[in-house]
């Protein structure tokens, strides 16, 4: 265990003996299912839950000779944007002390910035391999929906979410991408990434010569004045280095967290529907009828931001509100990737602050939600458009926090994000 | 559009419909909390009708049996089994 908190369980998976992974140790987030090892979604209501399968990234990572050290915590089912939601306690920041580790992949995150595991996998649903990535200076990606197979990862809102490295530098990172990529018939989203030269980790060769990169002026706007002045200081780095910008306008971001989150509550309302304490999961016991047997096991099983959000997201799609929140939710889906598609098409990658905020204190987000949920503007539009995304370390605050540099890429452009990340890191 | 005003009742309704049992001090909590969430959801009225992409298509496979999960396997994680079946509690 790490004085930090970050994992849930450390019994250790071991691979095959030769591969590309042979003697790394990559960390899984505990959403993630593994044969034999408990999965517990960060969450008491499957605090026992033993998944008889392996996800199909797990098996590619035990194909590729990794070993696996363990399952790292989480915020309750991926609800989170701190890691201080888990049923197993908070994960403290490893590199600044009193300060989240961002979420919800902050046990992924903070085991790869305390050097307790090489690599890790975290998932990202509205951010949550970006977020904790930035807060802990080190490198996360969010490929494209569809790039990576969800098979066994316990789904909390299915059409945003896609399973991605967390990694010291971005080469690493994008050495772990060419594993756990590629088509998977047991998930029909996953799609094959159109031909390209060479793998994703021959793309971080730090050539940004010639690289036009927007950076959409909505994400700056609000944002912290430290955040902003390192922004431009990477962004300055990256200028020295032959790369060009020019400010772009994304009108439609301005909408996409409240759309995420319309979005996200409702599909979590419906998938968290199978706790139910009868097939796995906490048991509501055997008194009294069916329906309050269930909402006995889920009083129990859930914490406070996962009620919050089931409830929130089966208010979304009740009868009388669904035109005016889900409907008007998914608008905004498709005006976001309008948006981001045109931006793209005069511009190889898009940038800006992957947070903006520097990492909170520990505890002073969890009275605030719609405080937390805010804070996720700037990573939550790339879900909505299915776009891949990077965070590279960009630099730090005066007091030393580390701050991220998110770079947006076009669906399956990893390359492009990932050879311009690697100027930075 | 008019402030949402969720009231207890409203709360303790949705959570019926969502089999969660709350308890009294959740339900005020939640009601003061979801009036400022649904409040800044309200930002979506000004988000205009926009054409969704076409460009999907369904992803099918044979319909052939293979593989599955023992029966065993399948029960492992329930509280309680009867007979090789999943124990539930009573449909009233």
């Amino acid at each position: 265990m790490t004085e930090y908190n970050g994992y849930v369980t450390d019994e250790t998976i071991e691979g095959a003996e030769d591969g590309p992974l042979a003697g790394k140790t990559v960390a899984v987030k505990d959403n993630i299912s593994t044969e034999g090892v408990r999965t517990t979604c960060g969450s008491a209501m499957l605090s026992d839950y033993v998944p008889p399968y392996d996800a199909t990234v797990v098996e590619r990572l035990k194909d590729a000779g990794a070993t696996i050290p363990g399952k790292t915590n989480m915020d309750e089912f991926g609800m989170g944007t701190t890691t201080e939601t888990s049923a197993f306690g908070p994960v403290e920041n490893p590199i600044a002390e009193g300060r989240v580790p961002g979420g919800s992949s902050g046990g992924s995150a903070a085991v790869v910035a305390a050097g307790d595991a090489d690599l890790a996998l975290g998932s990202d649903t509205g951010g949550s391999i970006r977020c904790p990535a930035a807060f802990c200076g080190v490198v996360g990606i969010k490929p494209t929906y569809g790039l990576v197979s969800r098979y066994g990862l316990v789904a909390y809102a299915n059409s945003l979410e896609q399973i991605g490295p967390i990694a010291p530098t971005v080469e690493d990172a994008a050495e772990l991408l060419d594993i756990i990529a590629g088509p998977d018939e047991h998930d029909a989203t996953t799609q094959e990434a159109p031909e390209a030269d060479g793998s994703y980790a021959a793309a971080a060769d730090g050539d940004v010569d010639g690289l036009s990169i927007g950076v959409p002026t909505e994400l700056l706007d609000g944002a912290d004045e430290e955040v902003v002045e390192t922004f431009w200081d990477a962004m300055a780095d990256l200028e020295a280095q032959g790369a060009s910008y020019h400010e772009v306008d994304l009108p439609s971001v301005e909408h996409a967290v409240e759309a995420y989150y319309v979005i996200a509550m409702s599909e979590a309302s419906s998938n968290l529907a199978r706790f139910d304490g009868v097939r796995y999961g906490q048991s509501g016991g055997y008194d009294g009828n069916w329906n309050e047997s269930f909402a006995n096991a889920r009083e129990e099983g859930f914490g406070e931001e996962v009620k919050r959000r089931v409830l929130l997201g089966t208010y979304a799609l009740s009868a009388g509100y669904h035109d005016k929140y889900y409907k008007k939710a998914q608008d905004a889906r498709a005006w976001v990737k309008q948006d981001f598609d045109e931006a793209l098409d005069d511009a190889d990658v898009l940038a800006s602050p992957t947070m903006p905020v520097p990492p909170m204190k520990r505890g002073e987000s969890l009275d605030d939600p719609l405080t937390m949920y805010l804070a996720d503007a700037n990573t939550t539009p790339v879900n909505l458009a299915n776009l891949p995304a990077i965070s590279v370390p960009a630099g730090e605050t005066d007091d030393g926090l580390p701050v991220g540099l998110q770079l947006v890429g076009p669906a399956f452009g990893e390359r492009e994000i990932i050879r311009a990340g690697s100027a930075l890191a | 559009m008019s402030d949402p005003a969720v009231d207890p009742e409203e709360v303790r309704h949705v959570a019926d419909l969502a089999r969660v049992d709350l308890a009294d001090d959740e339900i005020e909590r939640f009601t003061e909390q979801f009036g400022d969430i649904l409040d800044a959801f309200e930002a979506l009225d000004d988000v205009p009708e926009t054409e969704r992409e076409a460009d999907l298509s369904n992803v099918m496979r044979p319909d052939e049996t293979r593989e599955s999960l023992s029966q065993d396997e399948a029960l492992q994680n329930a509280s309680d089994t009867e007979e090789g079946q999943f124990k539930g509690p009573k449909v009233s």
